[in-house]
């Protein structure tokens, strides 16, 4: 396992040096000067000059990507150019709304996905089955923000006044706030890295409502976590299923099958302890393929759901041409993209033998 | 278009199928792929038709009419006198249907288009690094990985961020992106056929390196380019919407499917009509290429051919 960890890491280093050069290149591929493209209409000489030497764009460009690298490797992700804040800062805030949008479609995803492509292995061409697959292929092909409108439009209008009405935005209801962390557990100020991963937990209100034990609070933010986690996840659901089934069904033609239940065996366990733990392989690795897909649909719900994650922030920094945050999110997420593929590598070789290197 | 009337016309042979009539009479046994070419034929006549189905200039807000009214169909008791607008009128007082209708028009030229260049930048990327191999492989196939290692939709705001907003830099964008899919299949399948003896028979015979590439080891790659192709499509034509959507594609006033539900998203409670009917073209279009590329898939499967083949859903 370990070497297989070893070798997996090493593999990755090319990768990573790419992902630092087009996350680099977002920069300074602008067409034209980039200090007229990010400053606007405040970009005067002396203020271009200035905005140059700052952002150290006067040096060859072997140099200032050294310099990129280095500044990324203490954690210093450059400084906003619409209000002068650390993008370290901004995405201190908004990095864990997206992860909590991403968790909660992935549980759904994954617990709906698998049953759904279960009962139609099990029951296969029966009603339920040929449903489940006809919905499974609509799933696929709907559009992330129009399902998230209208699940908008179902719960939170027509439903309105009935107990099953969800709240259409935003991530509390208004009027409801937290004790922040610091305060609840008498934290003075914390330098570095600390700091950052504490406004990390106290910028998830899901965990931060855990930790301080405001179940209202956590409540109200589960429920309003609801309708985007579904919107999120529906398309993942579609393709989990569709594996799952697929799956399963080649699993259960084997002749293994066959044996245990020739000697027997209840044919739930059968199905659980022989068919699943094998048809699991490729299901692990659709559910992690899909977190690709779910941190795009990620950004694109946030912004129906009028959700402060890292989506909303990605498209109005592109809108204002905010350059150092489109860089920095897009290499979070990127980075965030290929751990999780690493995970999946290993998770499969730990789930079947035969793939760990002898 | 092209490939369903040619799939179409073909006469079935009685004995002794080419592999082609095979094919072709697998694909349109199968269920998912004769719902997927009916689809599709319905949506490219509606695109070829546009201007004679659409009531009302897609671009031209009317007059005397309120906007964000909802549908009038005469058919569902809309009094005769009023104007007939099947699927209303949309926020800048522009009759919706139309706008849909010529919608179909800009969404299969944006699947067609941004497909073909990918697969053509890929079959040449592909075909390059499998077949010289050594390092120019090496420098190909891992930029290819760096492209992969960004979720596909981001790396398209990404380039849509440095290139500007506008419609041909999302479309350049989502190209781009799909690149590096079609590389890694042509080079897989260029580095399965390379070393095979009709290959090396021909470069015996003196065959130059780009007569073999383009005769000999290409044709053996179609198959997957044909179903990922399809499916790409549909995958293209949803990251364009949602560009568009995102106010980084299509600008107004262009029928843009994706704009148009991104122009109305704050109508959605109070003429819900606006964000529907887009979003329902949209869902067919995508799920017409996705049914047809399963279909292919199963279709040119050879393992499902020798089985004898069953259609499934």
């Amino acid at each position: 396992m370990i070497q297989l960890l070893v070798r997996r890491i090493v593999l990755l280093i090319p990768v990573l040096l790419g992902i630092l050069l087009v996350t680099f290149a977002i920069v300074h591929a602008i067409p034209g000067d980039p200090c007229v493209v990010m400053l606007g209409e405040r970009a005067t000489p002396e203020a271009c000059a200035g905005f140059r030497q700052r952002l150290g764009l006067n040096d060859p460009i072997p140099v200032q990507f050294l310099r990129y690298v280095g500044n990324i490797a203490q954690g210093n992700l450059g400084t906003s150019i619409k209000d002068g804040r650390p993008v370290v800062d901004v995405l201190a805030e908004r990095l864990p709304m997206t992860m909590e949008l991403t968790f909660g479609a992935i549980i759904f995803a994954a617990t709906f996905g698998v049953l759904f492509g279960v009962v139609s292995a099990i029951r296969q061409n029966s009603m339920v089955d040929v449903a489940t697959m006809i919905l499974a292929n609509i799933g696929v092909s709907m559009p992330v923000f129009w399902l998230g409108l209208m699940l908008a439009y179902v719960f939170a209008l027509t439903l309105k006044g009935t107990p099953f009405w969800i709240p259409p935005s935003g991530r509390m209801t208004s009027g409801i706030s937290l004790t922040p962390l610091a305060e609840a557990w008498h934290f003075q100020s914390l330098p570095g890295l600390p700091t950052f991963l504490l406004s990390l937990v106290s910028n998830s209100v899901i965990l931060h409502s855990l930790l301080i034990g405001d179940l209202p609070v956590l409540k109200d933010a589960v429920w309003h976590l609801i309708l985007p986690s579904v919107a999120v996840g529906t398309i993942p659901l579609a393709i989990i299923a569709r594996m799952t089934r697929s799956s399963l069904l080649e699993i259960l033609g084997q002749d293994y099958i066959r044996t245990a239940r020739a000697k027997g065996l209840v044919e739930r366990l059968v199905l659980v302890r022989h068919a699943m733990r094998n048809a699991l392989i490729p299901i692990v690795t659709i559910v992690g393929l899909e977190v690709g897909g779910l941190l795009s649909g990620a950004v694109l719900t946030e912004t129906v759901f009028a959700l402060p994650g890292m989506g909303t922030a990605i498209v109005t920094a592109i809108l204002g041409r905010d350059y150092p945050i489109v860089q920095a999110f897009t290499l979070v997420v990127a980075l965030i993209y290929v751990s999780v593929n690493l995970i999946v590598d290993l998770s499969y070789a730990y789930l079947d033998p035969r793939i760990r290197p002898q | 278009m092209a490939v369903a009337t040619e799939i179409l016309s073909a006469e079935p042979v009685a004995s002794r199928r080419s592999p082609f009539a095979q094919t072709l009479r697998r694909l349109l046994r199968h269920r998912s792929a004769q719902v997927g070419l009916v689809l599709l034929a319905f949506l490219a006549s509606i695109a070829i038709l546009a201007p004679l189905i659409a009531p009302y200039d897609p671009l031209v807000p009317l007059r005397d009419v309120q906007r964000r009214t909802p549908p009038c169909i005469h058919l569902l008791g809309c009094p005769a006198s009023a104007p007939q607008h099947l699927m209303g009128i949309d926020g800048n007082g522009r009759d919706l249907f139309s706008r849909v209708i010529f919608g179909s028009r800009l969404s299969l030229q944006i699947g067609f288009s941004t497909i073909t260049f990918a697969i053509i930048i890929g079959t040449f990327l592909g075909a390059i690094a499998g077949f010289l191999g050594g390092w120019i492989d090496n420098v190909i196939m891992r930029s290819m990985d760096v492209l992969l290692a960004f979720p596909s939709l981001l790396l398209a705001v990404a380039i849509v961020s440095v290139l500007g907003p506008g419609l041909i830099n999302a479309l350049i964008a989502i190209s781009v992106v799909s690149i590096p899919i079609y590389a890694r299949l042509v080079r897989a399948s260029v580095l399965s056929v390379k070393e095979l003896d009709y290959v090396v028979a021909s470069r015996a015979l003196g065959a130059s390196p780009s007569r073999l590439l383009l005769t000999r080891v290409l044709p053996n790659s179609l198959t997957p380019l044909i179903v990922q192709g399809t499916l790409g499509i549909a995958t293209a034509i949803l990251d364009a919407a949602a560009l568009s959507f995102l106010g980084l594609g299509a600008e107004p006033p262009t029928p843009e499917w994706g704009l148009m539900l991104g122009e109305e998203r704050n109508s959605v409670f109070n003429a819900p009509h606006l964000v529907v009917f887009p979003g329902i073209a949209i869902m067919i279009t995508v799920l017409s290429f996705n049914l047809l590329g399963d279909g292919f898939r199963d279709a040119l499967d050879p393992r499902l051919a020798q089985k004898g083949y069953e259609a499934k859903v």
